[in-house]
């Protein structure tokens, strides 16, 4: 299958070989339409919803939810952008990228807060985010948003809404794109 | 009992032969020539065998600061670097401003592995203001006065100094010798490196070349004056070399001296911002060191001094701007000469041994001829041995050398002293 | 930990253009922290920064001290004032104490040259040059930098003025190597008493006419003029530096609308520049200040908590 330069923060750098895709282009689209009627359900609306995707693969989703969310609803949510590197417990073990910019410029006392990223593994960046978040105001609720949930968690942390739940091998990597999600692994 | 060097090449201000050479009981040479056999002998086959080397400017610490340097330990260093003779430069705590010090450093000199030659200072604590006994100190034997570490900077003193000195003359039976540090300190102070486009770049505070030059160029015009013998210590800049050259070719009674930093080393070295590197008068620009090595070539500088000036780690653990100038210099001189200065064998030897024994007037048994009846003070060197500098290894109480980590060719492997055989093969023996 | 190489930060010279850029993309990142309702993140937790002072600086040592606090460090602060050299201590030994008592980097600020670099030879901490005597200053630099590049856009072809006492400024020293690197034209602009004695390799020209220079400039950086190098006798009086090289409405107005005027402060109003001028639309004196935390923040997460020594270490064992 395909190989491709996967722009990957070191220690992972390398070239990601996909496996399998899993979801296709279209297979995204509809999961985040069905993502977006979720969000809208649960909170009865959009009032009060930022969208907060996570640098670098969660502000494509984010910005994908937002562009659903506005067909959906006639008014698109706040946006904004988060890294996450400053509050991460692994520190040290990937370098700070200067194009992942947090940009938060909403406030967000009282806020719902939907975090969205890409792909759902250990908890650990939401942990990070869930710190990160705290340090702009006092949100009344955040929620998580991701396009594929992997398992293996190591953290309490459950996802509100799901693009696809997909069963991995710890040491595979999943790739998320606008043209769709593969299963792989990374060649050094 | 007797001793008896092997195998060796001689070379003295007669030339170079081969010839073996024995010494007597009184530490006097009392044969030269081939196949001798002693009752001690020293090898020094392939070796070359010259009269031990006078040192016009070493700093032995003793009175004052002991931790850096004792008389003891200097000598040692002396000994190792094939120096049968030190002149010990007056800046001791208290200062050589008096016969008692003087007497108590002769009294330590004399149980040392060299013969220590103390010299007096011009004034009184070295302050520039008033003049030392000299007249006293003359008797006592003294023959060089100087202020080193300071430059005396009153004209009108420097000219009484002079005139003095003069008059002395007869009662020390030879010229009395004038030994100036010349640094204007005017144009000096708050330098700490040579003043140039390194101290410029490194943010150092710099001393201006002219600094050491208007102080020669003010004595030599009082030489002039006065008619008394000026010796310029550590001689560094291209025109403090050239108004030497010229002074001389007018005839006046003016000598000098270089130290072997001072054509080995450039300011270039003090980018590492290690104060070990840190000297006056300052290490100075590739043309100086040019001008250096030509003046020793063509004479205009009679001697190589060390200038060795040991500090202890302690003192040289600060910044650049805070530390003591100096460095080691006795351990490593002749090897450095023979690797930077460009001169021959027999021109270095002439610079570390005969020349400098005339300056302080010990001739009569230092820098001698290797010859029967001459005072048996000689130093047997390799010349192509390698060794590395390392500070640590030195005998020096010390260990700033600037050479540190250099692997350098040619080495003293012995050293006699009055007949007594110091060092051998590099080992010092008491 | 100890395989990682130094990557004390000692001066501007010995630094690659990239290294310029690189610290000064990141600041952005960090610049937008300190805009947080609470400007603190975790990265530097457990870790501890350590500011040795051996001159009074309170400016430069609260920049450091808020930069790492922002990024949750400890600090530890030694000055000069309080300290034991007055009882003969060595800086080795302080540097010694301070290490024993576990610091991570020692931010060194000392009145003489090359006093980090002594340091830096003397411990396993990692060293910030805060300022060694006449010699460099290079944080100031990058601040610097950094407020030209986000007023400008870029320092490229910007011709920039540094008009006092570059004899004796490590910020001069500093600036020069780094506007010059990142594409800018340095004149140094001030009486030959205040330039360095040789100028021999340096990528600069100089004038002794400010008048003349002013309205040619993209930005006016003017040095503090201390009161000492008047008793020095390199100028003939605070009357003259002003008349001649301050810069008051009257020349201000000479220099272009959209020119910058910089200064590393403290400004000595009056003298090296008018209060009037300091406050004046172009005058980015303020931004340089708070600047020079970001980019401290960078630095020290440059230094600590990058990962980038780590990379490094992987790439070497990846040839093995």
């Amino acid at each position: 299958m395909v190989e491709k330069e996967r722009v990957q923060t070191p220690p992972k750098g390398g070239v990601f070989v996909a496996h399998a895709r899993v979801l296709d282009a279209e297979d995204i689209k509809r999961a985040i339409q069905r993502m977006a009627h979720e969000i809208v359900e649960r909170n009865h609306g959009l009032d009060n919803v930022v969208l907060i995707g996570l640098q670098t693969g969660g502000v494509m989703v984010a910005e994908m939810l937002t562009e659903a969310l506005s067909k959906i609803s006639g008014t698109s949510p706040p946006q904004g952008t988060l890294d996450v590197a400053l509050h991460r417990d692994d520190i040290g073990m990937r370098p700070v990228m200067p194009e992942a910019v947090t940009d938060i410029s909403v406030d967000l006392d009282g806020a719902t807060i939907v975090i969205a990223d890409d792909v759902l593994f250990t908890g650990r960046t939401i942990r990070a985010a869930l710190d990160a978040l705290c340090d702009f105001g006092r949100p009344k609720e955040i929620q998580l948003a991701v396009m594929v949930d992997r398992g293996h968690r190591e953290l309490p942390i459950r996802p509100d809404y799901v693009g696809k739940n997909l069963p991995t091998r710890i040491s595979e990597i999943v790739d998320v794109s606008p043209e769709g999600v593969d299963l792989g692994t990374v060649k050094k | 009992m007797s001793l008896v060097i092997r195998g060796g090449t001689i070379i003295d201000s007669d030339g170079e032969k081969r010839a073996d050479v024995a010494i007597g009981d009184e530490g006097i040479i009392t044969e030269v020539s081939a196949n001798l056999k002693g009752d001690e002998e020293l090898d020094a086959s392939g070796c070359i065998v010259t009269s031990g080397f006078v040192d016009l400017h070493s700093h032995l610490r003793e009175p004052g600061q002991e931790d850096a340097e004792t008389i003891e330990t200097g000598a040692r260093g002396g000994a190792l670097g094939g120096y049968t003779a030190l002149i010990a430069m007056p800046n001791t705590t208290p200062a050589m401003d008096c016969l008692a010090v003087i007497d108590q450093v002769r009294a330590l000199g004399k149980k040392s592995v060299c013969e220590i030659i103390p010299t007096g200072t011009m004034t009184v604590g070295r302050n520039g203001e008033k003049m030392s006994p000299m007249g006293e100190l003359v008797d006592a034997g003294v023959g060089i006065f100087t202020d080193d570490g300071n430059g005396l900077q009153d004209p009108r003193l420097m000219r009484r100094i002079m005139e003095y000195s003069t008059g002395l003359k007869h009662r020390l039976g030879r010229p009395v010798v004038l030994a100036q540090h010349c640094e204007v300190e005017a144009l000096s102070c708050g330098g700490h490196m040579h003043e140039g486009a390194w101290s410029s770049r490194l943010g150092i505070p710099g001393q201006p070349a002219e600094a050491e030059e208007l102080m020669v160029s003010r004595d030599i015009a009082l030489v002039r004056l006065t008619g008394a013998h000026m010796h310029f210590q550590h001689l560094s800049t291209t025109g403090s070399v050239e108004m030497v050259r010229l002074a001389k070719q007018e005839g006046l009674p003016i000598t000098a001296e270089a130290t072997t930093h001072h054509f080995s080393l450039t300011d270039a070295s003090c980018a590492s911002y290690d104060p070990v590197f840190k000297v006056h008068p300052p290490l100075r620009t590739e043309q100086d060191v040019f001008a250096v090595k030509k003046g020793l070539s063509d004479g205009t500088i009679d001697a190589i001094a060390t200038d060795h000036a040991p500090h202890t780690d302690h003192s040289k653990e600060k910044s650049f701007a805070e530390a003591p100038p100096g460095m080691l210099g006795l351990e490593t001189a002749f090897s450095i000469s023979l690797e930077d200065s460009g001169l021959d064998l027999p021109q270095i030897l002439a610079l570390l041994s005969w020349r400098p024994a005339a300056i302080a007037g010990i001739s009569d048994r230092h820098g001698n001829t290797v010859s029967i009846g001459s005072k048996a003070n000689l130093c047997v060197i390799d010349p192509d041995i390698t060794w590395t500098v390392s500070g640590n290894s030195m005998a020096s109480r010390s260990s700033n050398t600037p050479y540190e980590g250099r692997r350098l060719r040619g080495r003293v492997r012995h050293t006699i002293q009055s007949g007594e055989a110091v060092v051998i093969d590099g080992e010092t023996q008491r | 930990m100890n395989s990682i190489p130094s990557r004390s930060l000692l001066s501007i010279e010995g630094m690659t253009k990239s290294d310029i850029e690189e610290i000064l993309d990141l600041t952005d990142t960090f610049d937008e922290i300190g805009r947080r309702p609470i400007p603190k993140v975790p990265a530097l937790r457990g870790r501890t920064v350590a500011t040795l002072f051996f001159e009074n600086s309170t400016r430069t040592r609260l920049s450091f001290e808020t930069a790492a606090r922002r990024l949750s460090a400890d600090t530890m602060s030694f000055g000069a004032g309080s300290s034991s050299l007055s009882k003969g201590e060595s800086v080795r030994d302080t540097v010694e104490v301070i290490e024993a008592y576990g610091a991570d980097v020692l931010v060194v600020r000392h009145p003489d040259a090359g006093t980090a670099q002594r340091i830096d030879n003397w411990t396993e901490a990692l060293v910030i040059n805060a300022g060694d005597g006449c010699h460099e200053h290079p944080t100031q630099a990058l601040l610097d930098a950094y407020t030209l590049r986000k007023h400008k856009g870029s320092l490229n072809g910007l011709r920039i003025a540094i008009v006092g006492d570059i004899r004796h400024s490590r910020v001069a020293r500093s600036d020069v190597l780094a506007f010059t690197m990142l594409g800018a034209e340095v004149v140094l602009v001030a009486p030959p008493t205040l330039l360095p004695p040789s100028l021999e390799g340096w990528p600069v020209t100089t004038s002794y006419d400010l008048d003349e220079v002013l309205p040619t400039l993209d930005v006016c950086y003017l040095l503090r003029m201390q009161n000492e190098r008047i008793n020095e006798g390199l100028i003939p009086s605070v009357r003259e530096y002003v008349a001649d090289y301050g810069l008051n409405t009257k020349r201000a107005a000479t220099l272009p609308k959209d020119a910058l005027i910089c200064h590393p402060g403290p400004t000595n109003r009056g003298i090296e520049i008018e209060a009037a001028v300091a406050s004046d639309s172009r005058s980015v004196i303020l931004d340089q200040v708070s600047n020079g935390v970001s980019i401290r923040m960078a630095v020290l997460f440059l230094l600590l908590g990058s990962g980038r020594n780590l990379v490094e270490v992987n790439d070497l064992e990846g040839e093995k």
